[in-house]
């Protein structure tokens, strides 16, 4: 069987300024099962995000290809969900607007909005609550902290209920302790819809407390050097010492491959 | 206390610009043929009412008609040079061109065209305030940040539905901050036209007073336009107030 995501020799050149171009990723291959979690782990720069732009469909690879459900990426693909490491909320519209946001795009939902409209609005008000924003939805996004935006980034990534979740360091621009309680509530939202998730990010320690698999990606041109199943079972605990070994030799890993 | 200073102050400002401008007037006794006092110029007002009101009404009603054009016009235009490469390539050298053209030169072609009265008015007016409004729905549209845009083309958006769902919102302060701009210019475009070719309106009133060396009218109708256009302007202010509150949060950079 074919798995759900198939990246096979992907490589991508940025064209430069200049008359040459940038190579960001260089033959990249990766696999991922359905509701498989996967973290894509690198240094600054290695061309994580731009990975998860061509599983997306935003960019096309220079060669190579990507698959997703059986089908070859050749433009933006409705079965996926994406949050960033800015939230990107519109101002002007409320916290449940901004939610409801992909439903008023994405088919079969964009042609049921209207009619629909107080069923979707009980779905997003439930994935409110679910990662804590009950009673925010009427707040405008500039209205609430960088965290509690951040949440409604997630829950706009899955209210069209997307297969593939993509996330672009989406916990980067928090501080500690909201990053670790979104960790769980991401973790908690996965394990009860199941989808399919790409977190891109340069924490280890979050890759190893949410991923099935975590993927080392090189310098640029971005490899995929080492990939390593965790097989800790959840909840995971970032201080049990199996957890903290992992973390330890994955950064050693790392290290080395800044060096080389 | 600054709450009611902040209501008081511009009519504060005015009296006293009034009050220092009676006092030059009467200290130095300059000839109210070239300078009249505020109170000459309140008695031609009251003296000449009606016929003031009636010009003041057409002047009015012709600038309100080509500023409605330019909103229709320029914003549409706008919104095609924002959201298209190609229109904005072709279109922004000519609109330039345009808009460097003195408009009070276009008024006799406008009247050989129209004749005289209300028509070349209204398109002078609309001539004058439309090129802020497109500019600036076009900056609008051309500054919407490429995050924004990521996310809604990961969502499979189309061109049409990334201009409805945040191209057109996020262009609605600039677009509003344009309709000031262009009101008060409006009334420059109208009354242009009415002093160039009028039979009628402000302008056209002011004109005849020149040649009768009427200035305290003359002033009274620079009175009434100076009154009509902080109107406008305080009108679409506050309709600027209740669409874009979102982006409006702070204090800016009132100090």
């Amino acid at each position: 069987m074919r798995p759900f995501v198939d990246i096979s020799e992907v490589t991508l050149a940025y064209p430069d300024a200049g008359a040459g171009s940038i190579l960001a990723l260089d033959g990249v291959s990766l696999s991922i099962n359905k509701g498989e979690f996967v973290a894509v782990v690198g240094p600054s720069g290695c061309g994580k995000s731009t990975l998860l732009k061509l599983v997306s469909g935003l960019h096309p690879p220079s060669r190579g290809g990507v698959i997703v459900a059986d089908r070859e990426v050749a433009g933006p693909i409705k079965i996926v969900g994406m949050a960033f490491q800015n939230p990107i909320m519109l101002p002007w519209r409320t916290t449940l607007d901004n939610v409801l946001l992909p439903l008023e795009i994405v088919e079969p939902h964009a042609r049921n909005f209207r009619g629909n409209r107080q069923n979707y609005v009980q779905k997003a008000l439930a994935l409110l609550a679910a990662v804590g924003l009950d009673g925010f939805a009427e707040r405008y996004p500039w209205q609430l902290s960088g965290g509690m935006q951040q949440r409604a980034s997630l829950c706009r990534a899955l209210i069209h209920a997307p297969d593939l979740l993509l996330l672009d360091e989406p916990f980067g621009a928090l501080d500690a302790f909201t990053r670790e309680e979104l960790w769980t509530v991401l973790r908690d939202l996965w394990s009860a819809h199941g989808f399919t998730v790409i977190l891109v990010t340069h924490d280890l320690t979050e890759a190893v407390f949410l991923a099935n698999k975590v993927h080392i990606c090189s310098k640029r041109p971005g490899r995929i050097i080492d990939s390593r199943p965790i097989e800790l079972p959840h909840p995971r605990d970032k201080f049990a010492p199996e957890f903290v070994a992992i973390v330890r030799d994955l950064h050693a890993g790392i290290a080395n491959v800044r060096l080389s | 206390m600054t709450a009611r200073l902040e209501a008081v102050i511009p009519w504060l400002f005015i009296g006293a610009l009034l009050l220092v401008w009676e006092i030059v007037c009467v200290a130095f006794s300059i000839p109210a043929f070239i300078l009249p006092r505020p109170t000459l110029v309140w008695a031609a007002l009251t003296a000449q009412f009606a016929p003031i009101m009636s010009n003041s009404l057409d002047t009015l009603i012709r600038t309100i008609a080509g500023f409605a054009l330019a909103v229709v016009l320029g914003g549409l235009l706008g919104v095609a040079i924002g959201a298209s490469r190609l229109v904005y390539r072709g279109l922004y050298p000519v609109l330039i061109g345009f808009n460097s053209v003195p408009k009070v030169a276009v008024v006799p072609v406008f009247v050989i065209w129209f004749g005289i009265g209300a028509v070349p008015a209204i398109l002078t007016a609309f001539l004058v305030s439309f090129f802020p409004i497109a500019v600036n729905v076009a900056t609008g549209l051309a500054t919407v940040e490429p995050e924004l845009l990521d996310v809604l083309r990961a969502l499979g958006a189309r061109k049409r539905q990334i201009l409805i769902k945040v191209g057109l919102p996020r262009s609605l302060p600039y677009f509003f901050a344009s309709l000031k701009v262009a009101i008060t210019l409006a009334f420059v475009g109208t009354i242009i036209s009415e002093t160039v070719a009028g039979s009628s309106g402000i302008g056209y009133l002011m004109m005849a007073a020149t040649a009768n060396f009427d200035t305290p009218l003359v002033f009274a109708g620079l009175f009434v336009i100076a009154a009509l256009g902080i109107v406008m302007y305080a009108l679409f202010a506050a309709a600027e107030h209740r669409m874009t509150f979102w982006a409006k949060r702070g204090e800016g950079l009132t100090v």
